[in-house]
């Protein structure tokens, strides 16, 4: 498919700005304009409509099929958001209005929302309170670090070291290196939990804090979890918790409870906003009591009146991270995915994703080696190590799921198991699509055994074949230009 | 309950076949652990969540007519944008790990990044930052790793709502940040002179800066390339329908707010930061990229490449931590940009300019109001000197039903009489007139 400037046309015009009779040309001077217009493409609006909606045909969402992508929560983005961030009552407000003299009297909706959805995420989280400000779960990564930064300035620790699983998403320790910290890696035990004695032994007086997710990204409950906080804090390090595993836990069992002194949530994930095809989303940051005046400016007050404001005066803060409130039209997706579901749809939320999750992982352990079984939370990590003795990897089981029509799990992730595939089903999807999926990923197994050749060349159904990634990234070729 | 699809029985039968009970899948959690239910109401009907919701939106004043800006503008988005950006193979995909059957968001952030390029006149662009204040920081960090030195300058014509940020970002780093004194609405060449030395990484301008004010700042590249120094320049999209580029400047690393393009203002966000750059600084590129390859039949196809700059695989040592980026917005920006065209931004900015030319000689006709900067060009903000406090008399005209501008005392200390007025191309001549009459009567 031709890229949309090899289908501009010269002189073709799509939509028509509305001009204006009777003002005069701007007053700018030459030496101040661009010399030739842009050369961006010159096509007709039912050009671009085709366009982008055959691109939109090649591309697999949600809505397309069952997305059991390990670690992304890749439930049903519920429509009526979608119609809500549209309401012109939101989409239309300009973020400075709260700037100009008594302006937070006219954005109190915007404010409701966002006092509203903070203490909702306080009660789920068990937190004293949050920012919404963080635009991504790394955003919040990294706000969640600089707030473990300030927190030992400010009682004169000098810590430089952050600990983290070796289990961990990616984005923890570029967040804690980018935030200043040195990282250290913990290892896992044999059974997928981190290994307490190696925990015990790092645990220094340059420890700032331990960032986990849990359950883990092996879909495992660490059972320890207490005892891990109060190691930790016994030598005043923080203990941060990387939301991105919260789903299974919903109404069942709070981070703060656990003895997690910071939290992200990601809202793209457990609280059903779409991602976007890889953005935007939003990483509210949650902290316990002695956290709070570290929390960014602004935070959001009410007033004996029931008006809402908006508090600028926090000396103890970090500071700005964003240039607003967050990502506005993602949290208010995520406050109606919260009044729909309400205190019992949350827990049914918790249940339903833990119990699909250990009905794929109960119905393809025989086909597949499972490295650390027992009960799992949201998801499930097998390997594909029996079906690699064949010749048919991770990446090729991914590839023929394609085929059969199922967007494929998360491939080679944790790095602590060989040949990773990391199914996370949601509570949204059914009994006959998981039953469906169960049984393609056993018709490959079988294959795989069978007849390789038949699993190894997919995926054939596509528009494309298996991409050279190789020329990419030694041949960049990065943009059209002209 | 809402979007499960289990019933009872079916999760009963599910649970029969694992061999446990609900709550044996929850043992693994110690009982000191269990939550006794949360303290959150119960769960409302989709009609009950949207009427609600539509309360609290009347809440909201939008019903202005606004000339406010700030970096974040009022743009007329036509309706092909939200149809294309809505079709949800789009908007319920993930990160397009698997590129066979992610080939349409791959392609569109591969032409996304080519319309930035062509846009700002730079070789190279990623698939889209947080926003314009990230991208100004990522580009910072950038020219950091590139240069190896440890001083940036930024002047403070540069967007304060940026600065902000990156004060709080670069807290920790021990990195020199030097904010210089703009004069006159531009940077103080003098100023910049005495801080950009050998040892700077980059000098960080803005334009069209935060005033409003257009510069001509080839000759700030020189003085940075001379010393060794990078050029970090933060733009306005809409304006380069009409305003040399950056990229023609000598910046090598062009940075901005992409909420123009077709994004609604939302309040703050989503938005979209982009950034491009020149061939050279690739690989110290922050966020994800996509390029252009080949199948095994010789087909050409799109994928996420140069990897090994990112956290997934690069873990501490990555360029940067971000991940989840703001791909629907780029992809919103393309649409939009394609739907415009050549000649349709190039009159879209045509119109914003002349609109703000006509509101600044209108409004300039009152008694004491002055240009604040008059020997400046603009694009489609300006700064009003009013007689009295701007805090006042915007005050007065939001009680008529106008958001007058930005009052430029919140971050210029000195300032207090400054009115910093935006005109878009949704102002009509009329409300322009209308809005002139009712700022002298309320002087």
């Amino acid at each position: 498919m031709k890229v949309i400037f090899e289908k501009s046309v010269p002189g073709r015009r799509g939509v028509r700005p509305a001009r204006q009779e009777g003002c005069p040309p701007p007053e700018i001077g030459p030496r101040l304009l661009r010399d030739r217009p842009a050369e961006l493409p010159e096509l007709s609006e039912l050009d671009v409509v085709r366009h982008f909606t055959e691109l939109s045909r090649r591309n697999f969402g949600v809505d397309n099929g069952f997305y059991p992508l390990g670690s992304c929560t890749m439930k049903y983005n519920p429509k009526m958001a979608e119609q809500i961030a549209g309401y012109a009552g939101f989409s239309s407000l300009h973020p400075l209005l709260p700037q100009l003299p008594r302006g937070e009297m006219l954005v109190q909706g915007a404010l409701a929302v966002l006092y509203e959805i903070d203490l909702a995420l306080r009660e789920i989280c068990g937190m004293a309170a949050f920012t919404l400000q963080p635009l991504a779960g790394a955003h919040g990564e990294l706000t969640g670090a600089m707030i473990i930064a300030a927190y030992h300035r400010d009682r004169g620790n000098r810590r430089t070291t952050i600990l983290i699983p070796d289990s961990a998403h990616g984005t923890n320790p570029a967040s804690a290196a980018i935030a200043g910290f040195e990282v250290q890696v913990i290892p896992s035990d044999s059974s997928g939990y981190m290994d307490v004695e190696a925990l015990r032994a790092a645990l220094n007086e340059r420890v700032a804090g331990l960032m986990l997710t849990n359950p883990n990204t092996l879909g495992l409950f660490d059972p320890h979890i207490r005892q891990i906080a109060d190691l930790v804090h016994s030598v005043d390090g923080l203990m941060y918790y990387d939301g991105a595993n919260l789903n299974p836990l919903l109404g069942r069992c709070r981070p703060g409870d656990m003895g997690f002194d910071i939290v992200h949530v990601n809202l793209h994930k457990t609280f059903a906003t779409p991602h976007g095809g890889g953005g935007p989303g939003a990483g509210p940051v949650g902290v316990g009591e002695k956290l709070v005046k570290y929390l960014p400016i602004s935070l959001v007050g009410e007033r004996p009146d029931g008006s809402y404001f908006l508090d600028y005066d926090r000396p103890n803060s970090i500071g700005y991270i964003a240039p607003f409130y967050g990502n506005f039209g993602v949290i208010l997706r995520a406050y109606a995915y919260l009044l729909a579901l309400g205190r019992e749809g949350l827990r049914r939320v918790a249940d339903n994703a833990t119990l699909n999750a250990n009905y794929v992982s109960e119905k393809l352990r025989p086909h597949y080696d499972l490295p650390y079984g027992g009960i799992c939370k949201h998801e499930c990590v097998f390997s594909a190590r029996r079906q690699a003795e064949h010749g048919v990897r991770a990446l090729d089981v991914a590839k023929a799921l394609i085929d059969r029509g199922f967007h494929p799990p998360t491939v080679y992730f944790p790095l602590t198991v060989p040949e990773a595939m990391m199914i996370e089903p949601t509570e949204t999807e059914s009994k006959e699509t998981l039953d469906a999926f169960i049984e393609a990923m056993i018709e490959i197994a079988r294959l795989a055994e069978t007849k390789p050749e038949a699993i190894t060349r997919c995926p054939t159904s596509t528009v494309v074949g298996r991409l050279d990634e190789a020329r990419a990234a030694r041949q960049p070729d990065l943009a059209s230009l002209k | 309950m809402p979007y499960i699809a289990n019933t009872p029985e079916q999760q009963e039968a599910m649970l029969r076949q694992i061999g446990r009970s609900m709550e044996e899948l929850f043992s693994d959690i110690p009982p000191d652990l269990r939550s006794p239910g949360l303290n959150i109401p119960p769960g409302l009907a989709e009609q009950e969540v949207r009427n609600r919701l539509a309360s609290i939106a009347a809440r909201n004043k939008v019903d202005l007519i606004s000339f406010l800006g700030g970096g974040f503008y009022d743009h007329f988005i036509p309706a092909a944008v939200p149809a294309l950006v809505s079709r949800s193979e789009f908007y319920t995909a993930y990160t397009p790990y698997q590129p066979e059957i992610s080939q349409g968001v791959l392609q569109a952030i591969y032409e996304y990044q080519s319309a930035i390029c062509r846009l700002t006149d730079m070789e190279v662009a990623n698939a889209s930052l947080y926003d314009g204040g990230t991208a100004l920081y990522e580009a910072i960090m950038m020219a950091l790793r590139i240069t190896e030195r440890p001083r940036i300058v930024v002047d403070d014509t540069v967007s304060p709502i940026y600065r902000t940020m990156i004060r709080t970002y670069t807290g920790n780093l021990g990195i020199e940040l030097v904010e210089t004194r703009s004069r006159g609405g531009l940077p103080d060449r003098e100023e910049l002179r005495r801080h950009i030395n050998d040892r700077t990484a980059a000098v960080a301008v803005q334009n069209p800066n935060f005033f409003g004010c257009l510069d001509e700042f080839s000759d700030l590249s020189d003085l940075a390339h001379r010393h060794g120094a990078l050029v970090i320049a933060s733009c306005y999209p809409i304006s380069l329908g009409l305003v040399k580029t950056p990229g023609a400047m000598g910046a090598d690393i062009v940075v901005g707010e992409g909420q123009s393009l077709g994004i609604a203002l939302s309040f703050g966000g989503p938005y979209l930061g982009f950034m491009a750059t020149r061939r050279q600084y690739v690989r110290k590129m922050p966020g994800r990229v996509v390029g252009r390859t080949v199948d095994g039949q010789g087909r050409q196809g799109f994928v996420l490449t140069l990897q090994t700059r990112e956290q997934h695989i690069r873990r501490e040592k990555a360029t940067s931590n971000i991940c989840t980026n703001e791909g629907l917005c780029a992809l919103t920006a393309l649409v939009y940009l394609s739907l415009l065209g050549k000649q349709g931004l190039v009159e879209v900015a045509t119109t914003c300019a002349e609109k703000a030319s006509y509101a600044g000689r209108r409004l300039l006709e009152i008694r004491d109001v002055r240009m604040r900067f008059p020997r400046r060009y603009y694009f489609n903000e300006f700064v009003l000197e009013l007689p009295v406090a701007a805090d006042r008399v915007i005050r007065r005209l939001l009680e008529k039903g106008f958001a007058a501008g930005f009052p430029l005392v919140r971050y210029y200390p000195g300032m207090e009489n400054g009115l910093l007025v935006a005109v878009t191309e949704k102002r009509t001549k009329e409300e322009i007139d209308l809005f002139a009459h009712v700022l002298e009567v309320s002087l």
